[in-house]
């Protein structure tokens, strides 16, 4: 990767000059043109193989390879070893090829994308890899930056431009970068030729004509050279230049120097766009590249891409090295054998067998037998075991991809699996980071229900008067007489509108209230089409569904709403926005109707307006209060609403007070809050609102089951402490049954510090009142939380907010925060920014031995995504960031669980059976050489034929192995979903951990050595029916391997759960294959052709033919198999798992045939909880009355004048709310419910028959 | 930290998601195939006390069966071993086995009398036995050229180097060369039989069909299609060790060079430091007589071969063979072992599974 990046030189400092080609050629820059792609058709080979053989396990086998052309070590043929190693590399190499394939073609297409560059004068369209250093380019709106640029102008005022950098940092939020002040007025073609120091020879002729003569003469002009236009000019101009740092990969920083008109002027990183942002919000704007292609600082902080590697990976590593190490020690065991058998046998053997050249003494032999072995007893390390496992990885993401019960129709949108190498680790998941917003909830807002004037509506009621569920079926209500309608937009209850049709006074005044008192900016895109932004989705609910019933905001303007009431559009005087805050709870709104009556809207938490209502209102109140209490334990989120008439004169004195407090400078918050406060008294009120925070399909249950298997689930959430916890109980994380759900939100670190260790010891006191009988010793034992942790029985939630949690992650503070979140069930991260929830995932990545999994949908959760084990995205949303950034996606967070519980599991189960196998297999292949060397005088002398040798891994075993480590299936996915327990093995690491790696390696010894000494005590004295000699090297070696094949075919059919055809096909095959092939390879047709390479000619037809040889495989293969048989019988029937007993009983109930279904239905919680809906800041009342941001309703990019001195300050304010709401795009924001399918039936955990 | 891996794909961000509406694309939606689905019909066997108990029984009812068989049948064949090797000073080979060397060229020759004591029926086989001696050693094994052996004229002048040292001696290519050629078991061996009225009667060896068939028809010829075999090794020379060139093994042109059977036995390397190679047939001559009848015998060794100085050990074995091959009691007693204990184990797990087992284990799953 490193490769092209090293520069010969190192560059100091940047000199560009603007649009100075020739100048700047001089220095060498890199240009645009960008290369991900690591090799092209020449040098594909050379790099590839060097990349291959940095390998270990490759670089180990060319050093074997190597060492097999010494002819004094050689103990197997040359081919032997390259024919796997040639396949592995070739598999590779084609994977390689395929991928920088692609990468080609995204270069090429990124490459080859169109910017405008400004050359000799005009704009033109240029391919991205061609600009270079210096050019000046113009951007327009949604336009990928193409290079790093300094930014020189905009359409916007002050040269501001707004940019997303969700590509650099994943943060969606807009933010504001400005021009230096100097070249923020360069807004067009002719200033900015001033500012262009590029050489001209134009002919005065072409000068002449069309737009292109105006800037060249402009350009003379300016350079006060107007005199010298001759037939050519020739004209340096006072151009700018930047000199500024070398390229590197700090984000956040630049410093550089703007050189223009003989006056400096500072550059910092907010007048800098970076490669990879995003223009927006900006009609246009341009600069002037600094940085280009490779030396961005987006691609110089790329490349490092963390290869995310599995801890069974790394087990494996560990464990490679282990059977080296075991490998070396049979080595020298042997080695020592060699020599002290030369020295007292061999010796005097000479005779027979004299040494040769390189013999001198039997110490020497012994070193070269140790290499001889080295290479014989290579087979136990296995080459093609990383392979193979690429290979189940990557069939294991095929099944994912494919897997029907994954597929979100509504969206169109399949699994993904975006890495091929993690299948696995989908199976050892503990702890799981879930986005709120998008991931569990839809994002959407939905107005269910109101309360007005002590009358509940919403619910549907058939002609018993009982409540009807509402399904998709269920008729809602027709709309079609409002023209302005939002067609999205469902409600069910037909009364309402029939109370609207009535013409009831308190019922038009609630819907008139949620028309006026709100801070939603309308867009009349055509006539009727009405668009909304609002502040937060819930405002937006309400006021589209006051739309559809006939009280449609349509516009307004600084001091001014106009609705349309039923077809009448009346125009009301904003008098006043008493804006939302934190503390208020409520906003309100003082508006005069055309009648001249002034009245005050006010809507916020129910405690708080019922704190402030006229004593009349007390019935009524209570009324409210108790749908009110109804709505909350459906888990909807309430508003009450109130109004008042007010006074003409009293309004004429307070507003007077209202003008005078905000002009003061000190305390004028306070002072404002008291005067709100003395106007929103004696309220009367209209009713209550419920709106319907949409979970996601299946949220419930989801994590239901992930909380049966033991998976943790934490909430990693930028909403506000209230909406999670609504959220938290309408998901089940958080439940009424809880002993207790602590929330930390402190200011200090100390606050912070003192209520985690409060919580703390709570819950540690009270478990030890609980579980520690009387037994005083063992309280002081506390030391080791872990111990405690699993003696819980109680359940607890531990709810913090940001600023808490931004203390609690300091290191003195996170191990308290992480051992007191373990001690939880749920946790719930409110109010975390991105980087913070990063941190969360990356605390208890580095504490806990866990896999952590974290899912969430936006560009804010890249981060978290990208630093867990397991990033999720959820696809099919808004942006693709985090799907991007993600290792997997689909489309719903209901999907989850059939990722972790069903095909994590599977693979972790098939994975593991794999290793284990193929460890076995291994083992019991290699290491009879290991016994036959005691009686080969330690010579390294082969027991098969090297044919053997070189295919049984990739011939004879592998294709089994494969099926099995891709079909198979101890408990289907049915089952394995209602019994998640089923997954807890993967977490304890149960299947394949150091324990199984000796249980197995101990296995395949076993059998090594009883496929050795069986044919040896047959074979010492061994003769054919015809009475010829039978005891030969040959016919053992047949003998050992058939009886080897046979044996590992045997166990593979034990260890296989699930026969399907492709596992017969394949078992049966591999034998088939063998025998055919051990006939082909010794028959005489190839042993004429060869006949060094085929000594084994006639040795099968020969030996298979005898009775003795297949009593002697018999007995093999029924000794190798019968003890491993017995002890997992044993196993099974004395102490069964939870996946033995469920296997068992699916297979029973197949032959019983379907079955009632037993549902197990999860308690549903219902609770009081004041849940208000508003949003989460400060509102946008400011703005909407000084009329600043209306400019966002307006199309014209022109400048608008009223940039007044504190402009960029509220710009800034804006900034924050709007990505704080994130409601730039409309449809987004205010999105009917697409479905009718509302959450109100109990949750249960619904079991497919089977 | 944040924008590591990228692609230049990456910087698209949409991605276009083809929504509800758009009909004309194909939809993404997975085929919803068994295979796809992973729902291929399975048989799923499971390891029960129902499948497991009977198979231990049904290995025990078969294994201790065959394995009785074996052992009648290895037991009821007649086998006599004779250690002529010579180690102590008693034996008649004594002599010849401490005054050895290879070049001598007066053989010596010991003669060992023995007394059978059952008649052999039918065919019996004479085999040579070696202990202590390694012919599956490496360097040993190796040390031949089958292409020679198959009688390519290239090679035959050419030997490969894998005959090292043995390939030339005296700049002549070495026919047939390597080390097991080289060290080919010379002794000669001959059996009479003491008649009871004092005359010495020798009994007919025959030195064919003793070589697999493969391995004389298929694995060794005799270089160049020249019947003269003397013309067809012109140019090698005998290995070190050999009296004889190698087309001087036999008289009968179907048994001489490389086709020799003596030489093609010795030719397949015995994969044990203790083996025996078949030397002779002593075919049945008539239904009436035993091939070899109760009394006393003289085996006639002309001792040429050396395993003195590596401890090693000459045998001959005289023996009948069964349908199961020659004597070989391991198999049946390892027959009836197994047998036994798979039974015994059935016996046991079955108790155990009654005792402690499982039976119904499905009944208390918890979650």
């Amino acid at each position: 990767m490193a490769f092209w990046r090293r520069n010969t030189h190192v560059e100091k400092e940047r000199r560009v000059k603007a649009n100075a080609r020739d100048h700047n050629d001089r220095f060498a820059y890199a240009d645009n043109h960008i290369k991900t792609s690591k090799y092209n058709i020449l040098t594909f080979l050379p790099i590839n193989l060097f990349e291959q053989f940095q390998r270990v396990a490759n670089a180990y086998f060319l050093v074997l390879l190597i060492l097999q052309l010494i002819p004094e070590i050689s103990s197997l043929s040359w081919f032997t070893t390259i024919v796997p190693l040639v396949l592995v590399l070739v598999i590779t190499a084609v994977k390689d090829a395929t991928d920088d394939y692609f990468r080609h073609k995204s270069d090429q297409q990124v490459n080859n994308r169109q910017s405008q560059v400004l050359i000799r004068g005009s704009l033109q369209n240029e391919k991205w890899m061609n600009i270079r250093v210096g050019d000046i380019i113009k951007l327009e709106n949604n336009q990928f930056v193409a290079a790093d640029i300094l930014l020189l102008s905009s359409s916007e005022p002050y040269g501001l431009c707004y940019i997303e950098t969700a590509e650099l940092d994943g943060e969606t939020n807009l933010k504001v970068r400005q021009a230096s002040t100097v070249t923020s007025d360069l807004g067009d073609l002719s200033k900015l030729m001033d500012f262009d120091g590029e050489v001209m020879l134009v002919t005065l002729r072409n000068a002449s004509r069309g737009f292109l003569s105006f800037s060249v003469f402009m350009l003379v002009k300016v350079c006060g050279l107007a005199s010298a236009v001759n037939l050519h000019l020739f004209m340096p101009c006072p151009s700018g230049e930047v000199i500024c740092e070398p390229p590197n990969n700090k984000l956040d920083k630049f410093t550089g120097t703007l050189y223009w008109r003989d006056n400096k002027y500072p550059l910092d990183n907010e007048k800098v766009l970076l490669r990879g942002c995003v223009l927006r919000n900006t009609e246009w704007c341009f600069g002037m590249v600094i940085f280009a292609g490779l030396q961005t600082k987006l691609m110089q902080n790329c490349g490092r891409t963390k290869f995310k590697r599995t801890s069974i990976d790394k087990l494996m590593n560990t464990l490679v090295l282990w059977i080296f190490a075991l490998l070396v020690c049979m080595g020298v065991i042997l080695a020592i054998g060699n020599t002290v058998w030369e020295n007292l046998i061999g010796q005097s053997f000479q005779d027979f067998l004299p040494w040769n050249v390189y013999q001198r003494n039997a110490v020497f032999s012994g070193f070269l037998t140790f290499w001889s072995y080295v290479i014989i007893l290579n087979t136990v390390v296995p080459i093609s075991l990383y392979v193979s496992m690429e290979v189940l990885r990557l069939g294991h993401s095929y099944f994912i991809n494919w897997d029907g019960k994954m597929y979100h129709r509504r969206t169109d949108t399949a699994a993904e699996a975006r890495t091929t190498t993690l299948s696995e680790e989908l199976g050892q998941v503990e702890f799981v980071f879930s986005d709120k917003t998008g991931t569990l909830t839809q994002n959407i807002m939905v107005f269910s229900k109101c309360s007005i004037n002590g009358q509940t509506y919403g619910d549907v009621y058939d002609e018993f008067d009982q409540k009807v569920e509402i399904t998709e079926k269920t008729p809602c209500v027709d709309f079609s007489f409002n023209p302005l309608c939002d067609r999205k937009f469902k409600f069910y209850d037909v009364s309402l509108m029939e109370a609207i049709k009535l013409e009831d006074p308190v019922v038009q005044e609630f819907f008139r209230l949620l028309a006026l008192c709100h801070t939603v900016m309308p867009e009349e895109k055509s006539e009727g089409h009405l668009v909304y932004q609002a502040q937060s989705p819930d405002e937006g609910a309400l006021v589209t569904a006051a739309r559809n019933f006939g009280f449609v905001f349509r516009s307004r303007t600084p001091e001014t709403i106009t609705l349309c009431e039923m077809g009448r559009s009346v125009t009301y005087r904003l008098l006043a926005i008493l804006d939302f805050n934190n503390v208020r709870k409520r906003m309100s709104v003082i508006v005069r109707d055309p009648q001249g009556h002034i009245k005050l809207y006010s809507k916020g938490a129910d405690t708080i307006i019922f704190d402030r209502l006229d004593p009349s209102d007390e019935d009524l109140m209570y009324t409210t209060s108790e749908h009110l209490s109804e709505f909350a334990g459906e888990g909807l989120r309430t508003l009450a609403l109130a109004y008042k008439d007010l006074d003409e004169d009293y309004f004429e004195v307070w507003m007077k007070k209202l003008l005078f407090a905000s002009t003061v400078i000190e305390n004028r918050e306070d002072q404002l809050a008291v005067l709100y406060e003395e106007i929103e008294q004696g309220l009367k009120l209209l009713g209550a609102t419920a709106i319907e925070d949409k979970l996601q399909e299946g949220v419930p249950e989801t994590i239901a089951r992930l909380n049966l298997a033991d998976i943790k689930i934490w909430v990693l959430t930028g909403d506000k402490l209230e909406t999670a916890m609504n959220i938290g109980y309408s998901c089940n994380l958080l439940r009424d049954d809880m002993n207790e759900v602590f929330v930390i939100s402190g200011y200090t670190v100390l606050e912070v510090q003192q209520q985690l260790r409060n919580a703390k010891e709570r819950i540690l006191g009270l478990s030890r009142v609980t579980s520690a009988a009387g037994d005083v010793g063992k309280t002081d034992v506390l030391a080791d939380d872990s111990v405690f942790e699993e003696t819980l029985i109680a359940e607890y939630a531990l709810v913090i907010n940001g600023h808490s949690l931004a203390h609690a992650l300091e290191p003195q503070l996170e191990r308290t925060l992480l051992d007191l979140a373990c001690l939880c069930k749920t946790v719930i991260c409110c109010r975390v920014t991105p980087m913070q929830k990063a941190q969360v995932v990356e605390l208890v990545k580095s504490h806990k031995r866990a896999i952590t999994l974290a899912i969430g949908d936006g560009a804010n959760d890249v981060s978290m995504i990208r630093t867990a084990h397991i990033g999720v995205g959820i696809s099919g949303q808004e942006g693709m960031q985090a799907v991007l950034a993600s290792d997997y996606s689909f489309a719903q967070f209901r999907f989850l669980q059939r990722l972790l519980l069903v095909h994590g599991r599977w693979s972790y189960f098939r994975m593991c059976n794999f290793l284990c196998y193929f460890i076995y297999k291994n083992f019991a292949f290699t290491l009879v050489h290991f016994w036959y060397g005691f009686f080969c005088g330690f010579s390294a002398q082969t027991v098969y034929d090297q044919w053997f040798i070189t295919l049984f891994n990739i011939v004879y075993t592998s294709l089994p192995v494969l099926a099995m480590g891709l079909f198979d299936q101890d408990v289907d996915d049915q089952y394995s979903l209602r019994y998640p327990s089923l997954y807890k093995p993967g977490q304890q690491n149960l299947l394949f951990n150091k324990r199984q790696f000796f249980l197995y390696t101990l296995q395949g010894m076993g059998t090594s050595f009883l496929l050795f000494f069986i044919p040896y005590g047959a074979f010492s004295l061994l003769v054919k029916e015809d009475g010829s000699h039978f005891s030969d090297q040959q016919t053992f070696a047949v003998t050992i391997a058939t009886s080897l094949v046979i044996v590992v075919s045997v166990q593979i059919g034990l260890d296989t759960h699930y026969w399907t055809a492709v596992n017969h096909l394949f078992v049966w095959g591999s034998l088939a294959a063998y025998f055919a092939i051990l006939f082909a390879m010794q028959s005489d047709g190839l042993f004429y052709i060869f006949p060094r390479h085929f000594p084994f000619v006639g040795t099968a037809r020969n030996c298979l033919s005898e009775k003795s040889v297949w009593l002697i495989i018999l007995l093999t293969a029924v000794v190798c198999v019968v003890p491993g048989v017995a002890v997992s019988f044993l196993r099974i029937d004395l102490f069964p798992t939870l996946t033995d007993k469920v296997r068992h009983l699916q297979q029973s109930r197949k032959k019983q045939g379907p079955q009632a279904q037993n549902l197990r239905r999860v308690r549903r919680t219902s609770s009081r909880r004041s849940a208000y809906a508003f949003s989460h800041q400060q509102g946008y009342g400011e703005l909407i009355t000084s009329g600043k941001n209306m400019r966002t309703s307006t199309v014209s990019p022109a400048h608008s004048p009223d940039g007044t001195p504190h402009g960029s300050s509220w710009m800034d304010n804006m900034l924050k709310r709007r990505n704080e709401v994130s409601c730039v795009s409309e449809e987004k924001s205010i999105r009917a419910p697409e479905s009718a399918n509302r959450h109100t039936q109990p949750p249960q955990l619904d079991v497919e028959s089977v | 930290m944040m924008a590591t891996s990228y692609s230049a794909k990456d910087e698209d961000g949409h991605i276009t998601v083809s929504g509800p509406g758009a009909g004309t694309l194909r939809s993404k939606k997975p085929e919803n195939t068994a295979f796809k689905q992973q729902r291929l019909p399975a048989w799923q066997p499971i390891l029960t006390a129902g499948t497991v108990l009977p198979a231990f029984f049904i290995i025990g009812l078969i294994f201790i069966p065959i394995g009785i068989g074996l052992y009648v049948t290895s037991n009821n064949i007649k086998e006599f071993e004779i250690d002529y090797t010579g180690v102590d000073m008693s034996s008649p080979c004594f002599n010849c086995s401490q005054n050895y060397s290879w070049n001598s060229t007066r053989p010596c020759t010991c003669t060992i009398p023995f007394y059978l004591e059952t008649p052999y029926e039918s065919n019996v086989f004479m085999y040579y036995g070696l202990s202590n001696f390694y012919q599956n050693h490496r360097r040993y094994v190796k040390s031949r050229d089958d292409s020679q052996l198959n009688g390519d004229v290239g090679s035959l002048q050419k030997p490969s180097k894998e005959c090292e040292p043995y390939a030339y001696h005296e700049n002549r290519p070495v026919a047939p060369c390597g080390a097991i050629a080289n060290s080919m078991f010379n002794d000669t061996l001959e059996l009479f039989y003491n008649n009871p009225n004092g005359t010495k009667l020798q009994i007919p060896l025959t030195s064919t069909g003793i070589a697999w068939w493969t391995d004389k028809h298929v694995k060794f010829r005799n270089p160049g299609n020249d019947p003269n075999l003397t013309a067809a090794f012109q140019g090698t020379t005998k290995p070190v060790n050999w009296r004889r060139p190698v087309y001087e093994l036999d008289s009968d042109p179907e048994n001489n060079g490389f086709i020799n059977e003596d030489f093609i036995v010795w030719m397949r390397t015995a994969a044990l430091p203790t083996f025996r190679k078949l030397y002779r047939i002593i075919q049945k001559k008539n239904s009436m007589v035993p091939t070899l009848p109760r009394g006393n015998y003289t085996l006639e060794v002309v001792y040429n071969y050396p395993v003195r100085r590596f401890e090693g050990r000459k045998r001959v074995i005289l023996s009948t063979i069964s349908w199961m091959g020659g004597k070989n009691p391991f198999l049946g007693i390892a027959y009836m072992t197994v047998g036994s204990v798979c039974f015994l184990l059935g016996v046991v797990l079955l108790i155990i599974h009654h005792k402690y087992g499982n039976r119904n284990n499905s009944a208390d799953i918890s979650n």
